[in-house]
Protein backbone atom coordinates (compact mmCIF):
# COMPACT_ATOMS: atom_id res chain seq x y z
CA UNK A 1 0.00 0.00 0.00
CA UNK A 2 2.38 2.64 1.22
CA UNK A 3 5.20 1.27 -0.89
CA UNK A 4 3.35 2.44 -3.99
CA UNK A 5 4.50 6.00 -3.47
CA UNK A 6 7.42 6.41 -5.84
CA UNK A 7 7.78 10.15 -5.36
CA UNK A 8 11.37 10.97 -4.45
CA UNK A 9 12.52 7.40 -4.90
CA UNK A 10 15.56 6.35 -6.86
CA UNK A 11 15.43 3.54 -9.38
CA UNK A 12 18.77 1.82 -9.82
CA UNK A 13 19.79 1.26 -13.45
CA UNK A 14 22.70 1.92 -15.77
CA UNK A 15 21.11 4.09 -18.43
CA UNK A 16 22.43 7.16 -20.29
CA UNK A 17 19.88 9.22 -18.37
CA UNK A 18 21.22 7.98 -15.05
CA UNK A 19 24.73 8.97 -16.11
CA UNK A 20 23.86 12.53 -17.06
CA UNK A 21 25.12 15.33 -14.87
CA UNK A 22 22.48 16.21 -12.29
CA UNK A 23 22.62 19.86 -13.36
CA UNK A 24 21.70 18.85 -16.90
CA UNK A 25 18.76 16.93 -15.56
CA UNK A 26 17.66 19.78 -13.30
CA UNK A 27 17.80 22.34 -16.10
CA UNK A 28 16.04 19.96 -18.49
CA UNK A 29 13.31 19.28 -15.98
CA UNK A 30 12.85 22.99 -15.42
CA UNK A 31 12.57 23.58 -19.17
CA UNK A 32 10.21 20.62 -19.42
CA UNK A 33 7.91 22.20 -16.82
CA UNK A 34 8.01 25.49 -18.72
CA UNK A 35 7.16 23.64 -21.93
CA UNK A 36 4.05 22.16 -20.31
CA UNK A 37 2.80 25.60 -19.41
CA UNK A 38 3.53 26.94 -22.87
CA UNK A 39 0.94 24.63 -24.38
CA UNK A 40 -2.23 26.14 -25.66
CA UNK A 41 -3.62 23.14 -27.50
CA UNK A 42 -3.79 19.37 -27.33
CA UNK A 43 -1.56 18.78 -30.33
CA UNK A 44 1.34 20.19 -28.32
CA UNK A 45 0.90 17.33 -25.87
CA UNK A 46 1.71 14.87 -28.62
CA UNK A 47 5.18 16.40 -28.82
CA UNK A 48 5.48 16.16 -25.03
CA UNK A 49 4.30 12.55 -25.03
CA UNK A 50 6.76 11.56 -27.74
CA UNK A 51 9.61 13.29 -25.91
CA UNK A 52 8.66 11.88 -22.51
CA UNK A 53 8.12 8.40 -23.93
CA UNK A 54 11.55 8.43 -25.54
CA UNK A 55 13.23 9.60 -22.35
CA UNK A 56 11.44 6.96 -20.27
CA UNK A 57 12.47 4.30 -22.78
CA UNK A 58 16.11 5.39 -22.59
CA UNK A 59 16.03 5.64 -18.80
CA UNK A 60 15.17 1.92 -18.45
CA UNK A 61 12.72 2.72 -15.67
CA UNK A 62 9.70 0.47 -16.25
CA UNK A 63 6.59 2.43 -17.17
CA UNK A 64 4.60 0.39 -14.66
CA UNK A 65 6.87 1.62 -11.89
CA UNK A 66 6.35 5.26 -12.87
CA UNK A 67 2.61 4.91 -13.22
CA UNK A 68 2.38 3.29 -9.79
CA UNK A 69 3.52 6.63 -8.39
CA UNK A 70 0.56 8.26 -10.12
CA UNK A 71 -1.80 6.50 -7.74
CA UNK A 72 -0.68 8.91 -5.02
CA UNK A 73 -1.89 11.96 -6.94
CA UNK A 74 -5.03 10.34 -8.29
CA UNK A 75 -7.23 12.18 -5.79
CA UNK A 76 -5.63 15.49 -6.72
CA UNK A 77 -6.30 14.76 -10.38
CA UNK A 78 -9.93 13.95 -9.64
CA UNK A 79 -10.44 17.17 -7.70
CA UNK A 80 -8.85 19.21 -10.49
CA UNK A 81 -11.04 17.57 -13.08
CA UNK A 82 -14.15 18.00 -10.98
CA UNK A 83 -13.74 21.71 -10.33
CA UNK A 84 -12.77 22.46 -13.89
CA UNK A 85 -15.79 20.54 -15.10
CA UNK A 86 -18.37 22.32 -12.99
CA UNK A 87 -16.92 25.79 -12.62
CA UNK A 88 -15.96 26.72 -16.17
CA UNK A 89 -18.51 29.04 -17.78
CA UNK A 90 -19.50 28.56 -21.42
CA UNK A 91 -21.87 26.58 -23.65
CA UNK A 92 -23.79 23.90 -21.78
CA UNK A 93 -23.04 20.32 -22.70
CA UNK A 94 -24.80 18.39 -19.95
CA UNK A 95 -27.00 19.88 -17.30
CA UNK A 96 -28.65 18.18 -14.36
CA UNK A 97 -29.80 19.35 -10.91
CA UNK A 98 -27.58 22.37 -10.11
CA UNK A 99 -24.58 21.09 -12.01
CA UNK A 100 -23.88 22.61 -15.37
CA UNK A 101 -21.10 21.05 -17.39
CA UNK A 102 -19.90 23.08 -20.35
CA UNK A 103 -17.93 22.13 -23.46
CA UNK A 104 -15.26 24.54 -22.38
CA UNK A 105 -15.25 22.87 -18.95
CA UNK A 106 -14.70 19.44 -20.45
CA UNK A 107 -11.87 20.79 -22.55
CA UNK A 108 -10.17 22.61 -19.66
CA UNK A 109 -10.58 19.62 -17.35
CA UNK A 110 -8.96 17.25 -19.83
CA UNK A 111 -6.29 19.82 -20.53
CA UNK A 112 -5.47 20.35 -16.86
CA UNK A 113 -5.50 16.64 -16.04
CA UNK A 114 -3.10 15.94 -18.89
CA UNK A 115 -0.84 18.77 -17.80
CA UNK A 116 -0.79 17.63 -14.19
CA UNK A 117 -0.16 14.00 -15.10
CA UNK A 118 2.66 14.89 -17.49
CA UNK A 119 4.13 17.22 -14.89
CA UNK A 120 4.28 14.51 -12.26
CA UNK A 121 5.59 11.81 -14.59
CA UNK A 122 8.26 14.10 -16.02
CA UNK A 123 9.51 15.40 -12.71
CA UNK A 124 9.40 12.02 -10.98
CA UNK A 125 11.59 10.74 -13.80
CA UNK A 126 14.29 13.09 -12.58
CA UNK A 127 14.23 11.79 -9.00
CA UNK A 128 13.96 8.22 -10.26
CA UNK A 129 17.15 8.52 -12.27
CA UNK A 130 19.19 10.72 -9.92
CA UNK A 131 20.43 9.73 -6.49
CA UNK A 132 19.47 12.23 -3.79
CA UNK A 133 23.13 13.04 -3.24
CA UNK A 134 23.70 13.85 -6.88
CA UNK A 135 20.52 15.85 -7.02
CA UNK A 136 21.47 18.13 -4.18
CA UNK A 137 25.02 18.48 -5.45
CA UNK A 138 23.55 19.67 -8.71
CA UNK A 139 21.18 22.02 -6.95
CA UNK A 140 23.93 23.43 -4.83
CA UNK A 141 26.08 24.08 -7.87
CA UNK A 142 23.22 25.69 -9.79
CA UNK A 143 22.27 27.93 -6.87
CA UNK A 144 25.93 28.78 -6.31
CA UNK A 145 25.63 32.41 -7.50
CA UNK A 146 23.15 33.07 -4.69
CA UNK A 147 25.99 32.65 -2.18
CA UNK A 148 27.04 36.15 -3.19
CA UNK A 149 23.94 37.54 -1.55
CA UNK A 150 24.50 35.46 1.60
CA UNK A 151 22.00 32.72 0.86
CA UNK A 152 23.15 29.57 2.76
CA UNK A 153 23.05 27.45 -0.39
CA UNK A 154 25.03 24.56 1.01
CA UNK A 155 22.88 24.29 4.10
CA UNK A 156 19.70 24.43 2.08
CA UNK A 157 20.85 21.71 -0.27
CA UNK A 158 22.03 19.60 2.65
CA UNK A 159 18.62 19.91 4.26
CA UNK A 160 17.01 18.93 1.00
CA UNK A 161 19.21 15.90 0.56
CA UNK A 162 18.47 14.73 4.09
CA UNK A 163 14.76 15.29 3.57
CA UNK A 164 14.84 13.31 0.34
CA UNK A 165 16.88 10.56 1.94
CA UNK A 166 14.38 10.29 4.75
CA UNK A 167 11.33 9.84 2.56
CA UNK A 168 11.88 6.13 1.88
CA UNK A 169 13.08 5.54 5.45
CA UNK A 170 10.00 7.10 6.97
CA UNK A 171 7.75 5.31 4.49
CA UNK A 172 9.28 2.03 5.52
CA UNK A 173 8.90 2.97 9.16
CA UNK A 174 5.25 3.89 8.60
CA UNK A 175 4.70 0.57 6.92
CA UNK A 176 6.30 -1.25 9.82
CA UNK A 177 4.40 0.57 12.56
CA UNK A 178 1.17 0.25 10.62
CA UNK A 179 1.67 -3.50 10.39
CA UNK A 180 2.56 -3.73 14.06
CA UNK A 181 -0.63 -1.90 15.03
CA UNK A 182 -2.72 -3.92 12.59
CA UNK A 183 -1.28 -7.01 14.28
CA UNK A 184 -2.70 -5.56 17.50
CA UNK A 185 -6.11 -5.28 15.90
CA UNK A 186 -5.93 -1.62 14.79
CA UNK A 187 -8.22 -0.68 11.94
CA UNK A 188 -7.10 2.14 9.67
CA UNK A 189 -9.73 1.78 7.01
CA UNK A 190 -13.29 1.54 8.29
CA UNK A 191 -15.35 4.02 10.29
CA UNK A 192 -16.32 7.64 9.75
CA UNK A 193 -13.90 10.53 9.38
CA UNK A 194 -13.47 11.22 13.10
CA UNK A 195 -12.88 7.55 13.81
CA UNK A 196 -10.37 7.38 10.99
CA UNK A 197 -8.46 10.39 12.29
CA UNK A 198 -8.46 8.92 15.78
CA UNK A 199 -7.15 5.64 14.43
CA UNK A 200 -4.09 7.49 13.13
CA UNK A 201 -2.85 8.34 16.64
CA UNK A 202 -1.28 4.89 17.21
CA UNK A 203 0.53 5.39 13.90
CA UNK A 204 1.57 9.02 14.16
CA UNK A 205 2.90 9.08 17.71
CA UNK A 206 5.44 6.29 17.18
CA UNK A 207 6.28 7.74 13.77
CA UNK A 208 7.10 11.16 15.20
CA UNK A 209 9.13 9.64 17.97
CA UNK A 210 11.10 7.56 15.52
CA UNK A 211 11.63 10.55 13.21
CA UNK A 212 13.09 12.54 16.08
CA UNK A 213 15.19 9.61 17.18
CA UNK A 214 16.58 9.20 13.67
CA UNK A 215 17.23 12.91 13.32
CA UNK A 216 19.08 12.83 16.61
CA UNK A 217 21.16 9.83 15.57
CA UNK A 218 22.01 11.41 12.25
CA UNK A 219 23.05 14.69 13.88
CA UNK A 220 25.24 12.72 16.27
CA UNK A 221 26.82 10.73 13.46
CA UNK A 222 27.54 13.88 11.45
CA UNK A 223 28.97 15.55 14.51
CA UNK A 224 31.16 12.52 15.18
CA UNK A 225 32.62 12.78 11.69
CA UNK A 226 33.35 16.46 12.21
CA UNK A 227 30.86 17.63 9.65
CA UNK A 228 30.79 21.33 8.99
CA UNK A 229 29.06 22.68 5.96
CA UNK A 230 29.63 25.64 3.72
CA UNK A 231 33.01 27.13 2.92
CA UNK A 232 36.07 25.01 2.16
CA UNK A 233 34.14 21.79 1.92
CA UNK A 234 35.51 19.66 -0.90
CA UNK A 235 33.86 16.83 -2.80
CA UNK A 236 35.06 13.34 -3.49
CA UNK A 237 33.35 13.34 -6.86
CA UNK A 238 33.14 16.90 -8.17
CA UNK A 239 30.49 17.44 -10.81
CA UNK A 240 31.68 17.74 -14.39
CA UNK A 241 29.83 18.19 -17.66
CA UNK A 242 30.51 15.59 -20.34
CA UNK A 243 29.80 15.29 -24.03
CA UNK A 244 26.49 13.56 -23.43
CA UNK A 245 25.32 16.48 -21.31
CA UNK A 246 25.83 18.83 -24.23
CA UNK A 247 23.90 16.48 -26.52
CA UNK A 248 21.13 16.18 -23.96
CA UNK A 249 20.82 19.95 -23.58
CA UNK A 250 20.76 20.43 -27.36
CA UNK A 251 17.99 17.84 -27.57
CA UNK A 252 16.02 19.63 -24.87
CA UNK A 253 16.40 22.94 -26.67
CA UNK A 254 15.17 21.34 -29.91
CA UNK A 255 12.26 19.93 -27.94
CA UNK A 256 11.47 23.35 -26.51
CA UNK A 257 11.41 24.91 -29.97
CA UNK A 258 9.16 22.11 -31.20
CA UNK A 259 6.86 22.72 -28.25
CA UNK A 260 6.75 26.43 -28.87
CA UNK A 261 6.01 25.94 -32.56
CA UNK A 262 3.36 23.26 -32.16
CA UNK A 263 1.86 24.40 -28.90
CA UNK A 264 1.61 28.13 -29.48
CA UNK A 265 1.96 29.07 -33.09
CA UNK A 266 -0.07 26.32 -34.73
CA UNK A 267 -3.36 27.17 -33.10
CA UNK A 268 -5.51 24.49 -34.64
CA UNK A 269 -7.80 23.65 -31.77
CA UNK B 1 -5.84 -25.42 15.65
CA UNK B 2 -2.93 -25.23 13.31
CA UNK B 3 -1.36 -23.23 10.55
CA UNK B 4 -0.49 -24.89 7.27
CA UNK B 5 1.61 -23.20 4.62
CA UNK B 6 1.22 -24.78 1.22
CA UNK B 7 3.72 -23.90 -1.51
CA UNK B 8 3.97 -20.30 -0.36
CA UNK B 9 6.04 -17.92 -2.48
CA UNK B 10 6.63 -14.24 -1.87
CA UNK B 11 8.22 -11.84 -4.31
CA UNK B 12 9.07 -8.24 -3.43
CA UNK B 13 9.32 -5.55 -6.07
CA UNK B 14 7.83 -7.65 -8.85
CA UNK B 15 8.08 -6.02 -12.31
CA UNK B 16 11.18 -4.03 -11.41
CA UNK B 17 14.86 -4.83 -11.78
CA UNK B 18 15.09 -5.11 -8.00
CA UNK B 19 12.91 -8.18 -7.78
CA UNK B 20 13.61 -10.20 -4.65
CA UNK B 21 12.32 -13.68 -4.07
CA UNK B 22 11.82 -13.42 -0.33
CA UNK B 23 10.17 -16.81 0.06
CA UNK B 24 10.40 -19.80 -2.23
CA UNK B 25 8.06 -22.74 -2.01
CA UNK B 26 7.54 -22.86 1.74
CA UNK B 27 5.64 -25.89 3.04
CA UNK B 28 5.16 -25.98 6.78
CA UNK B 29 2.75 -27.27 9.36
CA UNK B 30 2.62 -25.49 12.69
CA UNK B 31 0.61 -27.67 15.07
CA UNK B 32 -0.66 -26.75 18.52
CA UNK B 33 1.57 -26.42 21.53
CA UNK B 34 4.96 -26.53 19.87
CA UNK B 35 7.85 -24.26 20.69
CA UNK B 36 9.40 -23.55 17.32
CA UNK B 37 12.67 -21.77 16.73
CA UNK B 38 12.87 -20.09 13.35
CA UNK B 39 16.49 -19.47 12.50
CA UNK B 40 18.21 -17.79 9.60
CA UNK B 41 20.76 -15.11 8.92
CA UNK B 42 19.76 -11.56 8.00
CA UNK B 43 17.71 -11.48 4.82
CA UNK B 44 16.86 -15.17 4.82
CA UNK B 45 13.15 -14.45 4.84
CA UNK B 46 12.30 -15.10 8.50
CA UNK B 47 10.47 -11.84 9.08
CA UNK B 48 8.64 -12.12 5.77
CA UNK B 49 7.55 -15.61 6.67
CA UNK B 50 6.12 -14.69 10.06
CA UNK B 51 4.20 -11.77 8.58
CA UNK B 52 2.43 -14.27 6.35
CA UNK B 53 1.20 -16.18 9.38
CA UNK B 54 -1.29 -13.50 10.41
CA UNK B 55 -2.10 -12.26 6.94
CA UNK B 56 -0.12 -9.01 7.02
CA UNK B 57 1.57 -10.02 3.79
CA UNK B 58 -0.34 -11.84 1.13
CA UNK B 59 1.65 -14.62 -0.52
CA UNK B 60 2.48 -14.01 -4.18
CA UNK B 61 1.37 -17.59 -4.75
CA UNK B 62 0.47 -20.53 -2.56
CA UNK B 63 -2.02 -20.83 0.27
CA UNK B 64 -2.01 -20.45 4.02
CA UNK B 65 -4.61 -22.29 6.07
CA UNK B 66 -5.57 -21.42 9.60
CA UNK B 67 -7.62 -24.22 11.16
CA UNK B 68 -8.32 -25.51 7.69
CA UNK B 69 -9.55 -22.20 6.29
CA UNK B 70 -7.77 -20.29 3.54
CA UNK B 71 -6.81 -16.95 5.08
CA UNK B 72 -6.73 -15.21 1.69
CA UNK B 73 -10.46 -15.82 1.21
CA UNK B 74 -12.49 -12.64 1.04
CA UNK B 75 -14.88 -13.74 3.76
CA UNK B 76 -12.11 -14.82 6.12
CA UNK B 77 -12.10 -12.75 9.31
CA UNK B 78 -8.59 -11.29 9.31
CA UNK B 79 -9.14 -9.39 12.53
CA UNK B 80 -9.92 -12.56 14.39
CA UNK B 81 -6.90 -14.23 12.84
CA UNK B 82 -4.69 -11.43 14.10
CA UNK B 83 -6.01 -11.84 17.61
CA UNK B 84 -5.37 -15.59 17.47
CA UNK B 85 -1.93 -15.30 15.90
CA UNK B 86 -0.20 -12.66 18.00
CA UNK B 87 2.79 -11.19 16.22
CA UNK B 88 5.44 -9.30 18.15
CA UNK B 89 7.55 -7.34 15.69
CA UNK B 90 11.25 -6.65 15.79
CA UNK B 91 11.92 -3.78 18.18
CA UNK B 92 8.29 -3.83 19.31
CA UNK B 93 8.92 -0.95 21.71
CA UNK B 94 8.79 1.36 18.69
CA UNK B 95 5.06 0.82 18.42
CA UNK B 96 4.22 2.13 21.90
CA UNK B 97 2.17 5.32 21.78
CA UNK B 98 -0.17 5.69 24.74
CA UNK B 99 0.19 8.04 27.70
CA UNK B 100 0.82 5.22 30.13
CA UNK B 101 1.87 1.60 30.08
CA UNK B 102 -1.50 0.23 31.08
CA UNK B 103 -3.51 1.96 28.37
CA UNK B 104 -0.98 0.91 25.77
CA UNK B 105 -1.47 -2.73 26.68
CA UNK B 106 -5.24 -2.13 26.59
CA UNK B 107 -5.02 -1.10 22.92
CA UNK B 108 -5.04 -4.66 21.52
CA UNK B 109 -7.95 -6.10 23.53
CA UNK B 110 -9.90 -2.85 23.08
CA UNK B 111 -9.66 -3.29 19.31
CA UNK B 112 -11.24 -6.71 19.73
CA UNK B 113 -14.37 -4.98 20.97
CA UNK B 114 -14.33 -6.44 24.47
CA UNK B 115 -15.99 -4.81 27.47
CA UNK B 116 -13.91 -2.33 29.42
CA UNK B 117 -13.70 -4.65 32.40
CA UNK B 118 -12.48 -7.54 30.29
CA UNK B 119 -9.96 -5.27 28.55
CA UNK B 120 -8.49 -4.16 31.85
CA UNK B 121 -8.41 -7.67 33.27
CA UNK B 122 -6.55 -8.90 30.23
CA UNK B 123 -4.11 -6.00 30.27
CA UNK B 124 -3.38 -6.59 33.93
CA UNK B 125 -2.90 -10.32 33.41
CA UNK B 126 -0.64 -9.73 30.41
CA UNK B 127 1.56 -7.27 32.28
CA UNK B 128 1.84 -9.79 35.11
CA UNK B 129 2.76 -12.51 32.61
CA UNK B 130 5.72 -10.53 31.33
CA UNK B 131 6.78 -9.81 34.88
CA UNK B 132 6.38 -6.05 35.01
CA UNK B 133 5.97 -4.60 38.47
CA UNK B 134 2.82 -2.64 39.36
CA UNK B 135 4.76 0.56 39.99
CA UNK B 136 5.38 0.98 36.26
CA UNK B 137 1.76 0.57 35.17
CA UNK B 138 0.90 4.25 35.16
CA UNK B 139 4.21 5.60 33.94
CA UNK B 140 4.74 6.82 30.42
CA UNK B 141 6.08 3.93 28.33
CA UNK B 142 8.79 6.26 27.05
CA UNK B 143 10.34 6.59 30.50
CA UNK B 144 11.06 2.89 30.86
CA UNK B 145 14.30 1.10 30.10
CA UNK B 146 14.75 -0.79 26.81
CA UNK B 147 14.01 -4.19 28.34
CA UNK B 148 10.94 -2.92 30.18
CA UNK B 149 9.59 -1.25 27.07
CA UNK B 150 9.94 -4.47 25.19
CA UNK B 151 8.02 -6.36 27.86
CA UNK B 152 5.23 -3.81 27.69
CA UNK B 153 5.11 -4.28 23.92
CA UNK B 154 5.00 -8.06 24.28
CA UNK B 155 2.26 -7.71 26.91
CA UNK B 156 0.36 -5.59 24.38
CA UNK B 157 0.17 -8.63 22.11
CA UNK B 158 -0.37 -11.15 24.90
CA UNK B 159 -3.37 -9.17 26.13
CA UNK B 160 -5.19 -10.26 22.98
CA UNK B 161 -4.88 -13.85 24.27
CA UNK B 162 -3.38 -15.33 21.12
CA UNK B 163 -3.28 -19.08 20.58
CA UNK B 164 -0.05 -18.74 18.66
CA UNK B 165 2.58 -16.25 19.75
CA UNK B 166 5.09 -15.25 17.11
CA UNK B 167 8.09 -13.24 18.27
CA UNK B 168 10.39 -11.68 15.70
CA UNK B 169 13.85 -11.38 17.28
CA UNK B 170 12.51 -10.46 20.72
CA UNK B 171 16.03 -10.22 22.16
CA UNK B 172 17.64 -7.97 19.53
CA UNK B 173 19.57 -5.15 21.15
CA UNK B 174 19.16 -6.40 24.71
CA UNK B 175 22.01 -7.21 27.07
CA UNK B 176 22.54 -10.88 28.11
CA UNK B 177 20.53 -10.44 31.29
CA UNK B 178 17.60 -8.81 29.53
CA UNK B 179 17.78 -11.49 26.85
CA UNK B 180 17.66 -14.37 29.33
CA UNK B 181 14.83 -12.73 31.25
CA UNK B 182 12.68 -12.32 28.17
CA UNK B 183 13.38 -15.84 26.90
CA UNK B 184 12.75 -17.40 30.30
CA UNK B 185 9.51 -15.52 30.57
CA UNK B 186 8.40 -16.78 27.16
CA UNK B 187 9.29 -20.36 28.11
CA UNK B 188 7.38 -19.99 31.38
CA UNK B 189 4.43 -18.56 29.54
CA UNK B 190 4.42 -21.51 27.19
CA UNK B 191 4.52 -24.03 30.02
CA UNK B 192 1.74 -22.28 31.92
CA UNK B 193 -0.68 -21.59 29.11
CA UNK B 194 0.22 -24.23 26.52
CA UNK B 195 0.36 -21.56 23.84
CA UNK B 196 2.18 -22.27 20.57
CA UNK B 197 5.35 -20.20 20.28
CA UNK B 198 7.31 -19.31 17.16
CA UNK B 199 10.56 -17.66 18.13
CA UNK B 200 12.49 -15.97 15.33
CA UNK B 201 16.17 -15.51 15.91
CA UNK B 202 19.52 -15.64 14.21
CA UNK B 203 21.15 -17.16 17.24
CA UNK B 204 21.01 -20.92 17.76
CA UNK B 205 22.13 -20.42 21.32
CA UNK B 206 18.96 -18.49 22.08
CA UNK B 207 16.55 -21.08 20.84
CA UNK B 208 18.48 -24.29 21.58
CA UNK B 209 17.46 -24.18 25.21
CA UNK B 210 13.75 -23.77 24.61
CA UNK B 211 12.63 -24.97 21.22
CA UNK B 212 11.38 -28.47 20.53
CA UNK B 213 11.60 -27.92 16.79
CA UNK B 214 13.94 -25.80 14.74
CA UNK B 215 13.30 -24.47 11.26
CA UNK B 216 16.37 -23.15 9.48
CA UNK B 217 15.79 -20.69 6.65
CA UNK B 218 18.29 -19.89 3.94
CA UNK B 219 17.72 -17.66 0.90
CA UNK B 220 13.97 -17.79 1.32
CA UNK B 221 13.59 -21.53 1.55
CA UNK B 222 13.49 -24.01 4.40
CA UNK B 223 16.88 -25.67 4.80
CA UNK B 224 16.21 -27.86 7.83
CA UNK B 225 13.06 -28.54 9.78
CA UNK B 226 13.66 -30.95 12.60
CA UNK B 227 14.31 -31.51 16.28
CA UNK B 228 17.13 -29.31 17.60
CA UNK B 229 19.57 -32.20 18.06
CA UNK B 230 19.12 -33.40 14.53
CA UNK B 231 19.56 -29.90 13.15
CA UNK B 232 22.74 -29.37 15.17
CA UNK B 233 24.28 -32.46 13.61
CA UNK B 234 24.54 -30.37 10.45
CA UNK B 235 26.73 -27.83 12.19
CA UNK B 236 29.17 -27.73 9.31
CA UNK B 237 26.46 -26.93 6.78
CA UNK B 238 25.01 -24.37 9.17
CA UNK B 239 28.32 -22.59 9.27
CA UNK B 240 28.40 -22.37 5.51
CA UNK B 241 25.19 -20.34 5.54
CA UNK B 242 26.43 -17.98 8.22
CA UNK B 243 24.87 -19.71 11.21
CA UNK B 244 26.36 -21.76 13.99
CA UNK B 245 25.31 -24.55 16.28
CA UNK B 246 25.46 -23.85 20.03
CA UNK B 247 28.97 -23.83 21.44
CA UNK B 248 28.41 -27.04 23.40
CA UNK B 249 27.84 -28.88 20.13
CA UNK B 250 31.35 -27.97 19.06
CA UNK B 251 32.81 -28.99 22.40
CA UNK B 252 31.07 -32.35 22.33
CA UNK B 253 32.24 -33.02 18.79
CA UNK B 254 35.78 -32.03 19.72
CA UNK B 255 35.66 -34.38 22.73
CA UNK B 256 34.45 -37.19 20.54
CA UNK B 257 37.25 -36.61 18.07
CA UNK B 258 39.76 -36.80 20.90
CA UNK B 259 38.44 -40.22 21.84
CA UNK B 260 35.91 -39.52 24.60
CA UNK B 261 32.81 -41.43 23.50
CA UNK B 262 30.21 -38.84 24.45
CA UNK B 263 26.83 -38.56 22.85
CA UNK B 264 27.02 -35.35 20.81
CA UNK B 265 23.26 -34.81 20.79
CA UNK B 266 23.04 -32.18 23.48
CA UNK B 267 21.80 -28.65 23.17
CA UNK B 268 22.44 -26.96 26.50
CA UNK B 269 25.40 -26.56 28.79
CA UNK B 270 23.61 -28.50 31.56
CA UNK B 271 22.94 -31.48 29.32
CA UNK B 272 26.55 -31.42 28.16
CA UNK B 273 27.77 -31.45 31.76
CA UNK B 274 25.57 -34.44 32.63
CA UNK B 275 26.69 -36.30 29.52
CA UNK B 276 30.40 -35.72 30.15
CA UNK B 277 30.03 -36.75 33.78
CA UNK B 278 28.16 -39.88 32.76
CA UNK B 279 30.91 -40.92 30.36
CA UNK B 280 33.69 -40.10 32.81
CA UNK B 281 32.04 -42.07 35.63
CA UNK B 282 31.86 -45.19 33.50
Amino acid sequence: MIRDITLGQYYQAESPIHHLDPRTKLISTMLYIVSLFLMKNFIGYIVVLVFLGTVIKISQVPLKFILKGMKAIFMLLLITVFFNLVLTPGDTAISFWIINITWQGIRTAAFMAARLALLIVGTSLMTLTTTPNNLTDGLESLLGPLKKIKVPVHEISMMMSIALRFIPILLEETDKIMKAQIARGADFESGNLIKKIKSLVPLLVPLFISAFRRANDLAMAMEARCYRGGEHRTKMKPLAYHKQDVYALILVVVYMIACAVVGRILVLV
Amino acid sequence: MSIILDHVNCIYGADTNQEVKALQDINLVIPDGQFIGLIGHTGSGKSTLVQHLNGLIKPSSGTIYYNGKDISDDDFNKKELRSKVGLVFQYPEHQLFEVDVFSDVCFGPKNLGLSQKEVQLRAYAALKLVGLEDEFFYQSPFELSGGQKRRVAIAGVLAMKPEILVLDEPTAGLDPKGRDEILDQIAKLKNETGITVVLVSHSMEDVAKYADRIIVMNHGSVMYDDEPMKVFRHFKELEEVGLAAPQVTYIMHALQERGLSVNTDVSTVEEARDEILRVLKN
